[in-house]
Protein backbone atom coordinates (compact mmCIF):
# COMPACT_ATOMS: atom_id res chain seq x y z
CA UNK A 1 0.00 0.00 0.00
CA UNK A 2 3.29 2.33 -0.20
CA UNK A 3 2.46 2.93 -3.92
CA UNK A 4 -0.70 4.35 -4.19
CA UNK A 5 -0.24 8.12 -3.88
CA UNK A 6 -3.38 8.76 -5.31
CA UNK A 7 -5.34 6.72 -3.30
CA UNK A 8 -3.60 7.85 -0.65
CA UNK A 9 -3.88 11.02 -0.86
CA UNK A 10 -7.61 11.05 -2.35
CA UNK A 11 -7.90 9.59 1.01
CA UNK A 12 -6.50 11.60 3.26
CA UNK A 13 -8.69 14.57 1.87
CA UNK A 14 -12.26 12.57 2.08
CA UNK A 15 -12.04 11.16 5.57
CA UNK A 16 -12.23 14.12 7.36
CA UNK A 17 -15.08 15.37 4.84
CA UNK A 18 -16.60 11.82 5.70
CA UNK A 19 -16.60 11.67 9.02
CA UNK A 20 -17.75 15.26 9.46
CA UNK A 21 -21.00 14.87 6.81
CA UNK A 22 -21.34 11.58 9.45
CA UNK A 23 -21.76 14.39 12.00
CA UNK A 24 -23.84 16.38 10.22
CA UNK A 25 -26.44 13.37 9.70
CA UNK A 26 -26.03 12.65 13.40
CA UNK A 27 -27.48 16.51 14.36
CA UNK A 28 -29.51 17.54 11.74
CA UNK A 29 -31.04 14.10 11.75
CA UNK A 30 -34.37 16.40 13.42
CA UNK A 31 -34.74 18.31 10.55
CA UNK A 32 -33.75 16.37 7.79
CA UNK A 33 -32.89 12.49 6.42
CA UNK A 34 -30.26 11.14 8.73
CA UNK A 35 -30.22 9.95 12.64
CA UNK A 36 -27.91 7.64 14.49
CA UNK A 37 -28.08 4.91 12.25
CA UNK A 38 -26.90 6.34 9.34
CA UNK A 39 -24.69 8.03 10.66
CA UNK A 40 -23.37 5.67 12.67
CA UNK A 41 -22.73 3.69 9.66
CA UNK A 42 -21.34 6.21 7.78
CA UNK A 43 -18.74 7.15 10.32
CA UNK A 44 -17.58 3.43 10.95
CA UNK A 45 -17.30 3.56 6.97
CA UNK A 46 -15.11 6.14 6.86
CA UNK A 47 -13.16 4.23 9.82
CA UNK A 48 -12.75 1.11 7.40
CA UNK A 49 -11.82 3.05 4.27
CA UNK A 50 -8.67 4.34 6.72
CA UNK A 51 -8.00 0.77 7.73
CA UNK A 52 -8.08 -0.49 4.44
CA UNK A 53 -5.82 2.31 2.85
CA UNK A 54 -3.63 2.82 5.66
CA UNK A 55 -3.42 -0.84 7.31
CA UNK A 56 -4.76 -2.14 10.41
CA UNK A 57 -2.10 -0.86 12.58
CA UNK A 58 -2.53 2.57 11.68
CA UNK A 59 -6.36 2.84 12.55
CA UNK A 60 -5.43 0.75 15.52
CA UNK A 61 -3.51 3.49 16.47
CA UNK A 62 -6.72 5.62 16.35
CA UNK A 63 -9.16 3.61 17.91
CA UNK A 64 -8.00 1.34 19.74
CA UNK A 65 -10.22 -1.98 20.14
CA UNK A 66 -10.45 -1.80 23.78
CA UNK A 67 -12.27 1.98 23.50
CA UNK A 68 -14.51 0.78 20.33
CA UNK A 69 -16.10 -2.23 22.48
CA UNK A 70 -16.62 0.27 25.60
CA UNK A 71 -18.28 3.15 22.71
CA UNK A 72 -19.94 0.63 22.12
CA UNK A 73 -21.50 -0.58 25.29
CA UNK A 74 -21.91 3.27 26.56
CA UNK A 75 -23.98 3.97 23.47
CA UNK A 76 -26.62 1.30 24.62
CA UNK A 77 -25.85 2.09 28.58
CA UNK A 78 -26.79 5.84 27.22
CA UNK A 79 -29.85 4.87 25.70
CA UNK A 80 -31.01 2.63 28.48
CA UNK A 81 -30.24 5.12 30.81
CA UNK A 82 -32.34 8.14 29.75
CA UNK A 83 -34.97 5.53 28.85
CA UNK A 84 -34.62 5.22 33.15
CA UNK A 85 -34.52 8.98 33.90
CA UNK A 86 -38.23 8.81 32.61
CA UNK A 87 -39.50 7.29 35.67
CA UNK A 88 -37.07 8.81 37.99
CA UNK A 89 -39.10 12.19 36.71
CA UNK A 90 -42.52 10.69 37.31
CA UNK A 91 -43.51 9.94 33.84
CA UNK A 92 -42.70 6.20 31.51
CA UNK A 93 -39.80 4.23 30.53
CA UNK A 94 -38.27 6.15 27.52
CA UNK A 95 -41.25 9.06 27.82
CA UNK A 96 -39.01 11.96 27.09
CA UNK A 97 -41.66 14.43 27.59
CA UNK A 98 -40.85 15.09 31.70
CA UNK A 99 -37.21 15.23 31.15
CA UNK A 100 -37.51 19.65 30.69
CA UNK A 101 -40.41 21.76 31.86
CA UNK A 102 -41.37 22.08 27.84
CA UNK A 103 -42.72 18.44 26.94
CA UNK A 104 -41.83 19.56 23.21
CA UNK A 105 -37.94 20.61 24.39
CA UNK A 106 -38.04 17.41 26.66
CA UNK A 107 -39.17 15.13 23.42
CA UNK A 108 -35.99 17.10 21.48
CA UNK A 109 -33.37 16.55 24.08
CA UNK A 110 -34.56 13.21 24.53
CA UNK A 111 -34.41 12.05 20.56
CA UNK A 112 -31.01 14.00 20.63
CA UNK A 113 -29.65 11.95 23.81
CA UNK A 114 -30.72 8.73 22.20
CA UNK A 115 -29.97 9.68 18.36
CA UNK A 116 -26.57 10.17 20.06
CA UNK A 117 -26.42 6.54 21.65
CA UNK A 118 -27.55 4.81 18.51
CA UNK A 119 -24.67 6.59 16.79
CA UNK A 120 -22.05 5.75 19.25
CA UNK A 121 -23.09 1.89 19.27
CA UNK A 122 -23.52 1.43 15.61
CA UNK A 123 -20.42 3.51 14.52
CA UNK A 124 -18.50 1.47 17.17
CA UNK A 125 -19.93 -1.84 16.36
CA UNK A 126 -19.19 -1.72 12.39
CA UNK A 127 -15.70 -0.56 12.83
CA UNK A 128 -15.05 -3.57 16.02
CA UNK A 129 -16.51 -5.57 13.23
CA UNK A 130 -14.25 -4.72 10.53
CA UNK A 131 -11.45 -5.01 13.07
CA UNK A 132 -12.48 -8.65 14.01
CA UNK A 133 -12.84 -9.67 10.19
CA UNK A 134 -9.43 -8.42 9.33
CA UNK A 135 -7.49 -9.49 11.89
CA UNK A 136 -8.33 -12.78 10.57
CA UNK A 137 -5.98 -12.21 7.54
CA UNK B 1 -18.86 -6.07 -6.63
CA UNK B 2 -22.11 -6.75 -7.92
CA UNK B 3 -23.45 -6.89 -4.61
CA UNK B 4 -22.49 -3.59 -3.90
CA UNK B 5 -24.00 -2.14 -6.95
CA UNK B 6 -27.41 -4.36 -6.50
CA UNK B 7 -27.29 -2.44 -2.84
CA UNK B 8 -26.48 0.80 -4.55
CA UNK B 9 -29.80 0.32 -6.96
CA UNK B 10 -32.08 -0.42 -4.24
CA UNK B 11 -30.86 2.64 -2.48
CA UNK B 12 -32.29 4.23 -5.49
CA UNK B 13 -35.60 2.27 -6.14
CA UNK B 14 -35.82 3.68 -2.30
CA UNK B 15 -35.31 7.53 -2.87
CA UNK B 16 -38.01 7.16 -5.71
CA UNK B 17 -40.16 5.50 -3.13
CA UNK B 18 -39.68 8.81 -0.47
CA UNK B 19 -38.03 6.83 1.68
CA UNK B 20 -34.81 8.69 1.72
CA UNK B 21 -33.70 7.63 5.30
CA UNK B 22 -33.80 4.45 4.29
CA UNK B 23 -32.10 5.12 0.85
CA UNK B 24 -29.42 6.94 2.97
CA UNK B 25 -28.93 3.52 5.10
CA UNK B 26 -28.54 1.25 2.35
CA UNK B 27 -26.48 3.15 0.48
CA UNK B 28 -23.93 3.30 3.41
CA UNK B 29 -24.21 -0.41 4.23
CA UNK B 30 -24.93 -2.50 1.57
CA UNK B 31 -22.04 -0.70 -0.44
CA UNK B 32 -19.69 -0.10 2.18
CA UNK B 33 -19.81 -2.11 5.05
CA UNK B 34 -21.43 -5.50 4.24
CA UNK B 35 -19.61 -5.66 0.50
CA UNK B 36 -16.37 -5.77 2.66
CA UNK B 37 -17.30 -7.57 5.16
CA UNK B 38 -17.89 -10.31 2.17
CA UNK B 39 -14.77 -9.86 0.61
CA UNK B 40 -13.28 -10.40 3.98
CA UNK B 41 -14.62 -13.23 4.77
CA UNK B 42 -13.93 -14.76 0.79
CA UNK B 43 -10.25 -13.46 0.95
CA UNK B 44 -9.80 -15.79 4.58
CA UNK B 45 -11.58 -18.42 3.65
CA UNK B 46 -10.33 -20.60 0.67
CA UNK B 47 -12.97 -20.00 -2.34
CA UNK B 48 -12.77 -22.57 -5.20
CA UNK B 49 -15.14 -23.80 -7.13
CA UNK B 50 -14.60 -27.59 -7.33
CA UNK B 51 -17.59 -28.69 -8.70
CA UNK B 52 -19.43 -27.18 -11.48
CA UNK B 53 -23.11 -25.86 -10.15
CA UNK B 54 -26.27 -28.31 -11.45
CA UNK B 55 -29.08 -26.66 -11.64
CA UNK B 56 -31.09 -28.50 -8.92
CA UNK B 57 -34.94 -29.72 -9.90
CA UNK B 58 -36.40 -30.32 -6.69
CA UNK B 59 -34.84 -26.10 -5.65
CA UNK B 60 -35.34 -25.12 -8.84
CA UNK B 61 -39.49 -26.98 -8.29
CA UNK B 62 -40.04 -25.47 -5.13
CA UNK B 63 -39.02 -21.88 -5.31
CA UNK B 64 -41.68 -21.50 -8.78
CA UNK B 65 -44.17 -22.83 -6.65
CA UNK B 66 -43.34 -19.98 -3.82
CA UNK B 67 -43.05 -17.83 -6.41
CA UNK B 68 -46.76 -18.78 -7.59
CA UNK B 69 -48.11 -18.94 -4.39
CA UNK B 70 -46.92 -15.40 -4.09
CA UNK B 71 -47.87 -14.35 -7.03
CA UNK B 72 -51.62 -15.76 -6.55
CA UNK B 73 -51.49 -13.83 -3.51
CA UNK B 74 -50.83 -10.54 -4.53
CA UNK B 75 -53.47 -10.41 -6.37
CA UNK B 76 -56.06 -8.97 -4.47
CA UNK B 77 -53.18 -6.20 -2.80
CA UNK B 78 -53.95 -2.93 -3.11
CA UNK B 79 -52.14 -0.90 -6.00
CA UNK B 80 -48.95 0.60 -5.27
CA UNK B 81 -49.35 4.70 -3.48
CA UNK B 82 -53.56 3.98 -2.98
CA UNK B 83 -54.42 6.17 -0.28
CA UNK B 84 -56.82 3.65 0.94
CA UNK B 85 -55.15 0.95 1.68
CA UNK B 86 -55.05 -0.21 4.31
CA UNK B 87 -51.45 0.65 5.23
CA UNK B 88 -52.61 4.65 4.85
CA UNK B 89 -55.43 4.26 7.47
CA UNK B 90 -53.90 2.60 10.76
CA UNK B 91 -51.81 5.09 12.65
CA UNK B 92 -49.67 6.74 9.98
CA UNK B 93 -51.97 9.71 9.37
CA UNK B 94 -51.95 9.98 13.66
CA UNK B 95 -48.18 10.38 13.31
CA UNK B 96 -47.79 12.59 10.41
CA UNK B 97 -50.56 14.91 11.58
CA UNK B 98 -49.61 15.31 15.71
CA UNK B 99 -45.79 14.61 15.46
CA UNK B 100 -45.03 18.20 14.65
CA UNK B 101 -46.79 19.09 17.26
CA UNK B 102 -46.16 16.61 19.93
CA UNK B 103 -42.37 15.99 19.69
CA UNK B 104 -41.82 19.62 17.70
CA UNK B 105 -39.14 18.41 14.91
CA UNK B 106 -40.19 18.01 11.12
CA UNK B 107 -38.58 14.70 10.19
CA UNK B 108 -41.74 11.96 11.09
CA UNK B 109 -38.93 9.15 10.67
CA UNK B 110 -36.50 10.36 13.86
CA UNK B 111 -39.37 10.54 15.73
CA UNK B 112 -41.37 7.76 15.02
CA UNK B 113 -38.22 5.92 15.49
CA UNK B 114 -36.54 7.79 18.90
CA UNK B 115 -39.59 8.81 20.50
CA UNK B 116 -43.10 6.61 19.72
CA UNK B 117 -41.02 3.25 18.91
CA UNK B 118 -38.38 4.02 21.28
CA UNK B 119 -38.67 0.11 23.10
CA UNK B 120 -38.30 -1.35 19.16
CA UNK B 121 -35.61 0.97 18.77
CA UNK B 122 -33.56 -0.20 21.95
CA UNK B 123 -34.07 -3.53 20.93
CA UNK B 124 -32.66 -2.90 17.44
CA UNK B 125 -29.49 -1.20 18.95
CA UNK B 126 -29.13 -4.51 21.73
CA UNK B 127 -29.32 -6.54 19.07
CA UNK B 128 -26.99 -5.10 16.64
CA UNK B 129 -24.22 -4.92 19.98
CA UNK B 130 -24.72 -8.50 20.89
CA UNK B 131 -24.60 -9.33 17.15
CA UNK B 132 -20.65 -7.05 17.46
CA UNK B 133 -20.37 -9.13 20.74
CA UNK B 134 -20.90 -12.47 19.11
CA UNK B 135 -18.69 -11.96 15.96
CA UNK B 136 -15.38 -10.90 18.29
CA UNK B 137 -16.32 -13.75 20.76
CA UNK B 138 -16.76 -16.07 17.35
CA UNK B 139 -13.49 -14.31 15.75
CA UNK B 140 -10.94 -15.10 18.64
CA UNK B 141 -9.75 -13.08 21.47
CA UNK B 142 -8.96 -10.16 19.72
CA UNK B 143 -9.69 -7.76 22.17
CA UNK B 144 -9.34 -8.00 25.88
CA UNK B 145 -10.29 -5.22 27.56
CA UNK B 146 -6.78 -5.39 29.56
CA UNK B 147 -4.80 -4.17 26.52
CA UNK B 148 -3.30 -7.88 26.12
CA UNK B 149 -3.56 -9.35 22.44
CA UNK B 150 -3.38 -12.96 22.28
CA UNK B 151 -3.42 -15.31 19.13
CA UNK B 152 -4.81 -18.66 18.70
CA UNK C 1 -49.14 -3.34 -14.61
CA UNK C 2 -51.37 -2.58 -11.23
CA UNK C 3 -48.90 -4.99 -9.29
CA UNK C 4 -45.57 -4.33 -10.75
CA UNK C 5 -43.86 -3.41 -7.30
CA UNK C 6 -44.72 -6.98 -5.82
CA UNK C 7 -43.62 -8.69 -9.04
CA UNK C 8 -40.34 -7.20 -8.06
CA UNK C 9 -40.38 -8.38 -4.72
CA UNK C 10 -41.72 -11.90 -5.55
CA UNK C 11 -38.45 -12.40 -8.62
CA UNK C 12 -36.05 -11.34 -6.30
CA UNK C 13 -37.53 -13.46 -3.03
CA UNK C 14 -37.55 -16.46 -5.74
CA UNK C 15 -33.93 -15.67 -6.57
CA UNK C 16 -32.91 -15.54 -2.88
CA UNK C 17 -35.07 -18.83 -2.17
CA UNK C 18 -33.20 -20.56 -5.11
CA UNK C 19 -29.93 -19.75 -3.96
CA UNK C 20 -30.11 -20.97 -0.31
CA UNK C 21 -31.80 -24.26 -1.36
CA UNK C 22 -29.40 -24.85 -4.14
CA UNK C 23 -26.06 -23.51 -3.77
CA UNK C 24 -23.62 -25.44 -1.04
CA UNK C 25 -20.78 -22.64 -0.89
CA UNK C 26 -21.64 -21.11 2.53
CA UNK C 27 -20.92 -17.84 1.37
CA UNK C 28 -23.28 -18.02 -1.66
CA UNK C 29 -26.36 -18.96 1.07
CA UNK C 30 -25.29 -15.78 3.02
CA UNK C 31 -25.28 -13.58 -0.10
CA UNK C 32 -28.92 -15.85 -1.19
CA UNK C 33 -30.30 -14.58 2.51
CA UNK C 34 -28.96 -10.96 1.87
CA UNK C 35 -31.12 -10.78 -1.71
CA UNK C 36 -34.12 -11.93 -0.17
CA UNK C 37 -33.47 -9.52 2.79
CA UNK C 38 -33.65 -6.67 0.15
CA UNK C 39 -36.95 -8.55 -1.40
CA UNK C 40 -38.70 -7.53 2.15
CA UNK C 41 -37.21 -4.16 2.46
CA UNK C 42 -38.75 -3.39 -0.73
CA UNK C 43 -42.04 -4.71 -0.20
CA UNK C 44 -41.99 -2.69 2.79
CA UNK C 45 -40.98 0.44 1.63
CA UNK C 46 -43.42 0.32 -1.70
CA UNK C 47 -46.33 -0.24 0.74
CA UNK C 48 -45.53 2.80 2.47
CA UNK C 49 -45.73 4.83 -0.73
CA UNK C 50 -48.34 6.92 -1.05
CA UNK C 51 -49.51 8.65 -4.50
CA UNK C 52 -48.46 11.82 -5.38
CA UNK C 53 -46.28 12.20 -1.68
CA UNK C 54 -43.36 13.27 -0.59
CA UNK C 55 -40.92 12.18 2.02
CA UNK C 56 -42.11 12.25 5.61
CA UNK C 57 -40.05 15.24 6.60
CA UNK C 58 -42.73 18.15 7.41
CA UNK C 59 -42.32 20.90 5.05
CA UNK C 60 -44.82 24.09 4.23
CA UNK C 61 -46.82 23.44 1.11
CA UNK C 62 -47.17 19.27 1.46
CA UNK C 63 -49.60 17.90 3.19
CA UNK C 64 -49.41 14.11 1.97
CA UNK C 65 -46.83 12.05 2.97
CA UNK C 66 -45.14 8.48 2.58
CA UNK C 67 -45.90 6.28 5.59
CA UNK C 68 -43.14 6.73 7.86
CA UNK C 69 -43.92 3.80 9.79
CA UNK C 70 -42.17 0.86 7.41
CA UNK C 71 -39.55 3.26 6.65
CA UNK C 72 -38.68 2.92 10.12
CA UNK C 73 -39.06 -0.71 10.75
CA UNK C 74 -36.62 -0.97 7.50
CA UNK C 75 -34.33 1.81 8.37
CA UNK C 76 -33.29 -0.76 11.32
CA UNK C 77 -33.48 -3.66 10.12
CA UNK C 78 -31.01 -2.82 7.33
CA UNK C 79 -28.06 -2.42 10.30
CA UNK C 80 -29.52 -5.11 11.94
CA UNK C 81 -28.94 -7.01 8.96
CA UNK C 82 -25.46 -6.18 8.28
CA UNK C 83 -25.00 -7.13 11.90
CA UNK C 84 -26.50 -10.72 11.53
CA UNK C 85 -24.84 -10.71 8.30
CA UNK C 86 -21.48 -10.44 9.90
CA UNK C 87 -22.26 -13.12 12.34
CA UNK C 88 -22.95 -15.29 9.90
CA UNK C 89 -20.04 -14.53 8.27
CA UNK C 90 -18.10 -15.00 11.04
CA UNK C 91 -19.62 -18.47 11.71
CA UNK C 92 -18.78 -19.57 7.92
CA UNK C 93 -15.10 -17.96 8.61
CA UNK C 94 -15.21 -20.54 12.03
CA UNK C 95 -16.23 -23.54 9.68
CA UNK C 96 -13.79 -22.88 7.42
CA UNK C 97 -11.33 -23.03 10.23
CA UNK C 98 -12.61 -26.06 11.41
CA UNK C 99 -13.44 -27.96 8.45
CA UNK C 100 -10.90 -26.59 5.53
CA UNK C 101 -14.14 -26.38 3.86
CA UNK C 102 -16.64 -24.08 3.06
CA UNK C 103 -18.57 -26.40 0.93
CA UNK C 104 -21.95 -27.59 2.61
CA UNK C 105 -21.41 -31.10 0.90
CA UNK C 106 -17.72 -31.23 1.49
CA UNK C 107 -18.61 -30.71 5.28
CA UNK C 108 -21.08 -33.71 5.45
CA UNK C 109 -18.93 -36.34 3.74
CA UNK C 110 -16.12 -35.29 6.25
CA UNK C 111 -18.73 -35.67 9.30
CA UNK C 112 -19.85 -39.02 7.84
CA UNK C 113 -15.84 -40.16 7.88
CA UNK C 114 -15.83 -38.91 11.32
CA UNK C 115 -18.68 -41.43 12.68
Amino acid sequence: MQHHVVLRIVCKLLIPLILLFALYVQFHGDYGPGGGFQAGVIFGAGFILYGIVFGLRSVQTVAPPPVVVMVSCAGVLLYALVGVAGPMMGGNYLDYSVLLDDPVAGQHLGIILIELGVGLTVASTMTALFYAFAERR
Amino acid sequence: MLFAIFSLLSAAVFVTLDAVDVAFTEAAVGAGISTILMLATLAVTRTREERAHRLKPLAWVATVFTGAVLLYGTMDYPQVGDPTAPAHQHVAPRYIQQSGEEIGIPNVVTSVLASYRGYDTLGEVTVIFTAGIGVLCLLGPVITLFGKREKD
Amino acid sequence: MVHFNYWVVIVLIMTGLYVVMAQTNLVKKVLGLNIFQVAVFILYISVGKLAGGTAPILAAGFDRYANPLPHVLILTAIVVGVATTALALALVIRIDKAYGTIDEMEIEELDKEQE
